[in-house]
């Protein structure tokens, strides 16, 4: 038998490995699972995880589907880090998006180069406002903000319904409840020709940088991993609690919120009941699997949006339902949290004991 | 306003189906946070006992044995993530966010051919001449057996935590794991019970759902009911009894906003008289126990306020979407009020919940 013994510190090596490792763990899992569904796994795992990569049209869109997981994944892995939970960023990602939408709307017939700065400044804000709401409960009445921040998903999927079957509805959509068609002057520009990588990509990578150099070498960044590591000896350097969960759930807030205009403004380009497909939930899987750290999410973004990507055209090329994709996303946390301990312990044979 | 199609019968019958799946995940939840595991996987668990269990019933044509299923389904679930808490210390509150993430997709990947159907019918409780008793009958004595099967689970938890030696090892468990493991208790072992035990709960809740509540299939059916059930453990300051007190008050207000939606009234009425109750209910527990009765007062004279918006206009009406957020809102609310009583959450909480535990350290 094998026993865990904790190392002295944890193992830099298997930080950079176990991410890999759950990724291979998750393969299996997916291909066991793909074969219970009756599909051939191999031809499954090649349309999902190489294909993607064959092809230069589908390469541009593993740009347009990582960078809202990125965007957000970066803000939450900073709460994250500093042990505040905010799990509602697909509440704040709907959030942004609306108020977004709401101003491309209201000045429909006002285009302005100014128009798009405004959309990114209402999604920004409205995602930070969303997710001050469980930090101001978690503060001033030390409500949990998991289940406060989860609560306002709810309510945001059904602020998003009211909206379009109400004030944002198209008036000539025959009742539908859509928004009508944003003006060519509030919709990202394409970066590269013949694609929908829009500007957003970009303002994702810089953010990731930014958050790279805060968290490194800015004292804000220092104090969120204080707050983390050892809460007590934080709060022994002066470290105010309550403005570390502000500047956590703000950021992650307004981040997902701003990934929600650029979802709303960029590939969609309308406001729609659909706009929304769990990108909040499934940056959590990013963060973790980027290790919470920006230049990890980077490359944790890329593999989650090869799941997007080629889970679509195997669900036309094979029929494995959208659902399996979701499932198999949920594995690969699984793999993850499972093979984490191995940054901080080590298996040894049970039986080699040190005399003591 | 049309009063006359309101039944007060029907209205608390329809109350206590609403009701009976949080106080089936509730109460499972509420064992395995007093052990001193916070799973936050309800939701999924729920979901994956909801379509299980269907399936085993539409299989089999046998409501019984799709409980059955259900509780198993919640329970296997449930030891994966006990698996990886207890033995790989993985992260209590990323793990139990996977489960949700897993079970929402398995669900939806296993329904797929079950959306539609209709599941038989499950037995109600049907006493001669006793079920048929004016107002009593329908209000006692006719549910479905599950109802009394979530209320015999309440009084066996009750008295399993407070009253037999288990309980009291479990409930040590979760204080100071340890302590606990000093005593030369099973610290893994107990909490992997407590957790499987949360998982069959939180399936049959979900099978609830399904097979008698609505009865059919369809994606993402709980909406969100595991975490209610979460936060009603919260609300129920970790105590059984409360916990059926506080499903009762997220099923009474399901069932207002339905009727709110059938009768066309405006929802400020409902909303303000259960505020007003709700306050007046609270003041008097403060005033009892000589606690500061500042926020009753709140919410009292917030219902009193609310309410008499309502009947100046009692034909405003809003959209449906607007009256679906009640219950998240609710929720919320109720989270507030309760941890805003600092001392008292902090005292009611398991001390050892959500923290790691490894023999070594």
């Amino acid at each position: 038998m094998w026993r865990l013994e904790p190392r002295s510190e944890p193992s830099l090596r298997m930080q950079v490995l176990t991410p890999v490792l759950a990724v291979v763990l998750t393969l299996i899992l997916g291909a066991i699972l793909f074969a219970a569904l009756g599909k051939n796994p191999v031809a499954a795992m090649r349309i999902i995880f190489v294909d993607p990569l064959l092809d230069s049209y589908a390469r541009t869109e593993l740009l347009v589907k990582g960078s809202p997981l990125v965007l957000i994944a970066v803000g939450l892995a900073v709460g994250f880090r500093a042990g505040v939970w905010n799990i509602g960023a697909e509440g704040q990602f709907i959030m942004g998006a609306v108020a977004a939408s709401a101003v491309a709307l209201a000045l429909y017939d006002q285009p302005a180069v100014w128009l798009l700065p405004a959309m990114g400044v209402a999604g920004a804000a409205a995602g930070f406002l969303w997710a001050m709401i469980p930090a101001w409960l978690k503060i001033r009445f030390s409500a949990n903000e998991i289940l406060v921040s989860l609560m306002l998903v709810y309510v945001a999927q059904q602020f998003l319904i009211a909206m379009v079957s109400g004030p944002l509805r198209d008036p000539q959509g025959f009742n539908f409840p859509l928004s009508r068609t944003f003006h060519d002057s509030a919709v990202l520009p394409i970066v590269i020709e013949g694609t929908r990588v829009h500007v957003g990509v970009f303002i994702t990578l810089f953010v990731a940088g930014l958050a790279f150099f805060m968290m490194r070498n800015h004292v804000v960044g220092f104090r969120i991993r204080l707050m983390g590591d050892a809460p007590r000896a934080a709060r022994f350097a002066g470290v105010r609690p309550g403005a570390i969960v502000v500047t956590c759930m703000g950021l992650s807030g307004a981040l997902a919120g701003l990934a929600g205009m650029f979802e709303a403004a960029g590939p969609a380009q309308q406001l729609a009941p659909s706009l929304p497909i769990g990108y909040g939930f499934t940056a959590i899987i990013v963060a973790f699997l980027g290790r919470l750290d920006p230049v990890g999410i980077l490359l944790a973004g890329l593999v989650m949006a090869l799941t997007y990507v080629g889970g679509e055209t195997a669900q036309y090329s094979l029929g494995i339902p959208a659902a399996a994709n979701e499932t198999f996303r949920g594995m690969l946390l699984f793999a993850l949290l499972s093979v984490n301990i191995l940054v901080h312990y080590r298996l040894v044979p049970a039986r080699r004991r040190t005399a003591r | 306003m049309d009063l006359s199609a309101l039944d007060p019968v029907a209205l608390i019958a329809s109350l206590i189906v609403a009701a009976t799946p949080l106080v089936l995940a509730g109460i499972g939840e509420l064992v395995v946070e007093k052990s001193g595991v916070l799973n936050l996987g309800v939701e999924g668990m729920m979901i994956v006992g909801a379509i299980a269990g269907f399936a085993a019933a539409v299989g089999t044509g046998n409501p019984f044995l799709g409980l059955v299923t259900a509780a198993a389904a919640g329970m296997l679930l449930a030891l994966v993530f006990g698996l990886l808490t207890q033995f790989l210390l993985a992260n209590q509150v990323a793990t139990g966010l996977a489960l949700t993430m897993v079970g929402l997709g398995l669900a939806a990947l296993i329904g797929q051919p079950y959306a539609g159907i209709k599941p038989p019918g499950s037995p109600r409780l049907d006493i001669p001449h006793v079920s048929d008793l004016p107002v009593v009958g329908p209000l006692l004595f006719s549910h479905d057996a599950m109802v009394y099967v979530a209320l015999a689970l309440v009084i066996a938890t009750w008295l399993f935590l407070g009253r037999s030696r288990a309980g009291l090892v479990l409930r040590a468990v979760g204080e100071n794991h340890d302590a606990a493991h000093s005593l030369g208790y099973p610290v893994v072992r107990i909490r992997l019970y407590a957790i499987a035990f949360g998982g069959a709960c939180a399936g049959l809740g979900g099978a609830y759902l399904s097979l008698i509540r609505v009865p059919q299939w369809t994606e993402g059916m709980t909406a969100g009911a595991g975490w209610i059930a979460l936060a009603l453990v919260v609300f129920a300051s970790w105590k059984p009894w409360r916990v059926l007190f506080g499903a009762l008050l997220f099923g009474g207000i399901t069932t207002l906003q339905l009727n709110t939606q059938a009768l066309n009234i405006n929802p400020a009425i409902p909303a303000g008289a259960l505020l007003l109750a709700a306050g007046l209910i609270w003041l008097v527990a403060s005033l009892s126990a000589s606690r500061a009765a500042g926020s009753p007062l709140v919410m009292l004279l917030t219902g009193a306020v609310v309410l008499a918006f309502g009947l100046i206009y009692p034909r405003m009406q809003i959209g449906s979407a607007w009256l679906s957020m009640a219950p998240y809102l609710v929720t919320i609310l109720v989270l507030v009020l309760i941890s805003s009583d600092r001392t008292r959450a902090a005292l009611s909480a398991p001390h050892s919940l959500g923290r790691l535990f490894h023999p070594s350290s």
